[in-house]
């Protein structure tokens, strides 16, 4: 970036903000860390290794039965099924309803954004059975379609606000030059607001694949079907009625963190390009 | 602004078309969004609300007025219930704030290696809710975990212990999972808000001799300002109403230490199978969310209406 860019990083000086982002490192990874650690200890060491560092004895074996033996495969393949069509349709839905919470007045818009909000103050248990009602009238019940249904609902509220909060970040002066040079309304959005909300979008994009990613509750409610089981409910087959798989279960979280890295790091370009495209608007 | 510009614009255009058209637009990009929330959020909470006016038994269920809401009048565990909601919210959302906007300032300067740093401090967002509080659980256990050792060796236990199991410090282990999974969600965000400050602004403000103190004072914080009241009101709310982390930690317990409305809701509703009972309190802190929202609208708005 250029020199003159400002970052208050730098009032800590070299040590310090080094020091402070290791320590940011280290309190995300830890636990993440002991979740390996665990998924690579054999059952027999468990409790008697319980608080070494690593243990004696490393093993792939529960990574390799929950690869071959489990049906994990299918699980992580639905989920990213559900997340990456989850995290597209609410990005596009939730632009499009920011952009007008952002852009114009207009009758209704209170009432509107009132109940939005009103669907995030409670918490979903309450909600259980009449969702599975409607799912069930509609023949979703059992479908990662009337999966993707429900968490595109969820996140539509939030995602709105914060495509709404980006819109206004934009200048409107930008907007309405390109309006007096002749474009379209829509042809402003496109060419204009856009590109210049792209990081946001990029960030809408991963709270909701994440989220979607790691639901567990209505994807345990709404589907029985083996074959349509998604990750996080996977991981609750290692539940036993007495007593609880925990090295295949942090083995099988392991490998849930890889797709999400892999997301991560798509999104790093999209933070990157909505950077650049800022500069070029000119 | 926009408006006085598109009737220059358009002032051959017959105004009753333009107006139609002007009215009709908003709706078009909100209709879609509106339309799937009315179908799986809003018309159920209505029928949620319903059920809070039932009593249900084993097959049926009948109509029996505000009784539900009377029983909230006297049980004592929805008191503690209610405190120990504003203690996990305030406690979780001031960590997460506080270590989301330094984590954003520092991703916001370039540095080697920042690509990296960047993704893995993310990843805390993606593990599920149930799995983190299982790893925490799993970390806070003497047995098995090493935070009670690091707390003895550090000379602030007298014993390594499981604070989960000490009614005076449970809820301290939630919130620190909670802050562990949501710093990301404020980093991210004001992050992508720090991106989106035109760099022209910084260059000529460092040009006019403005400090860097000066700079985030005048620049950065109006700048983040929508963002943060935005992130922070639904943020609160999302807290509130979560219940993973605690119900899969502690349960509530000990002796109803990390109770809150939303895991009493949880256990009402699955544990004790009282439907009826779970809708009311849901209500409840529904009620009280909305207030939260309302106050905290009504002072944003009085703040960008002073000069």
């Amino acid at each position: 970036m250029s020199r003159a860019r400002y970052s208050p990083g730098r009032m800590l000086g070299g040590i310090g903000f080094y020091a402070a982002v290791t320590a940011f490192v280290v309190f995300a990874l830890f636990p993440i860390y002991w979740t390996l650690k665990i998924s690579v200890t054999p059952s027999s060491l468990l409790y008697s290794e319980g608080i070494t560092a690593w243990p004696s004895k490393a093993t792939l074996h529960n990574y390799a039965s929950v690869l071959a033996v489990t049906n994990f495969p299918r699980y992580f393949l639905n989920s990213i099924v559900v997340s990456v069509s989850t995290a597209v349709l609410v990005t596009v839905i939730a632009s499009a309803a920011g952009y007008a919470f952002s852009r114009f007045r207009f009758r209704g818009k209170n009432v509107v954004a009132f109940l939005l909000l009103l669907t995030q103050t409670f918490p979903l248990v309450m909600v259980i059975p009449p969702i599975y009602r409607i799912m069930g009238s509609l023949h979703l019940t059992n479908s990662l379609t009337g999966l993707v249904i429900i968490y595109v609902a969820f996140n539509i509220p939030f995602a709105t606000f914060l495509m709404q909060s980006f819109c206004d970040g934009v200048p409107r002066d930008l907007e309405e030059a390109a309006l007096i040079d002749g474009c379209t309304r829509p042809q402003a959005l496109m060419r204009v607001v856009l590109p210049l909300t792209l990081p946001g979008m990029g960030a809408t994009i991963g709270f909701v694949f994440t989220a979607a990613w790691s639901e567990l509750l209505f994807a345990l409610m709404l589907i029985d079907d083996e074959n349509r089981k998604t990750f996080a409910v996977g991981l609750l087959t290692f539940i036993g009625k007495f007593d609880v798989d925990w090295g295949q279960m942090m083995a099988a979280s392991m490998l849930g963190l890889i797709p999400a890295c892999l997301f991560f790091a798509l999104l790093q370009r999209y933070l990157v390009a909505g950077l650049t495209a800022g500069a070029v608007k000119g | 602004m926009s408006v006085t510009l598109s009737q220059g614009r358009d002032a051959h255009r017959p105004s009753l078309g333009r107006a139609f058209r002007r009215a009709i637009e908003p709706w078009l990009y909100i209709t879609p969004a509106l339309t799937i929330l009315l179908l799986v959020l809003l018309i159920p909470l209505v029928v949620g609300i319903g059920y809070s006016f039932r009593r249900f038994t084993a097959f049926r269920s009948e109509y029996v007025g505000l009784d539900q809401y009377r029983r909230m009048l006297g049980d004592p565990a929805l008191g503690q219930a209610l405190v120990n909601t504003v203690w996990w919210t305030a406690g979780s959302l001031v960590l997460q704030f506080a270590l989301g906007l330094a984590l954003a300032l520092l991703l916001n300067r370039d540095f080697r290696g920042r690509k990296f740093v960047q993704a893995v401090v993310f990843l805390p967002w993606a593990v599920p809710s149930f799995l983190a509080g299982l790893t925490w659980a799993w970390l806070f256990n003497p047995v098995i975990g090493p935070l009670p050792h690091w707390l003895f060796h550090l000379g602030v236990q007298a014993q390594p212990t499981n604070i989960l199991s000490d009614p005076a410090t449970a809820m301290w282990g939630p919130i620190l999972a909670n802050v562990w999974f949501g710093v990301p969600f404020f980093a991210i965000t004001l992050l992508a808000a720090l991106k989106s400050i035109p760099n022209e602004l910084y260059e000529a403000a460092a040009l006019d001799g403005a400090s860097v103190l000066q700079r985030f004072t005048w620049l950065t914080i109006p700048f983040l300002a929508p963002t943060i009241a935005i992130t922070v009101m639904l943020r609160t709310i999302w807290i509130a109403t979560f219940a993973d982390l605690i119900f899969v930690m502690t349960g509530g317990g000990p002796a109803g230490s990390t109770n809150t409305i939303a895991t009493y809701v949880y256990v009402s509703a699955f544990r004790a199978m009282d439907k009826g009972y779970a809708s009311a309190v849901a209500v409840l802190l529904l009620v009280l969310l909305v207030l939260y929202a309302l106050v905290l609208i009504g002072m944003r708005r009085r703040l960008l209406t002073q000069p």
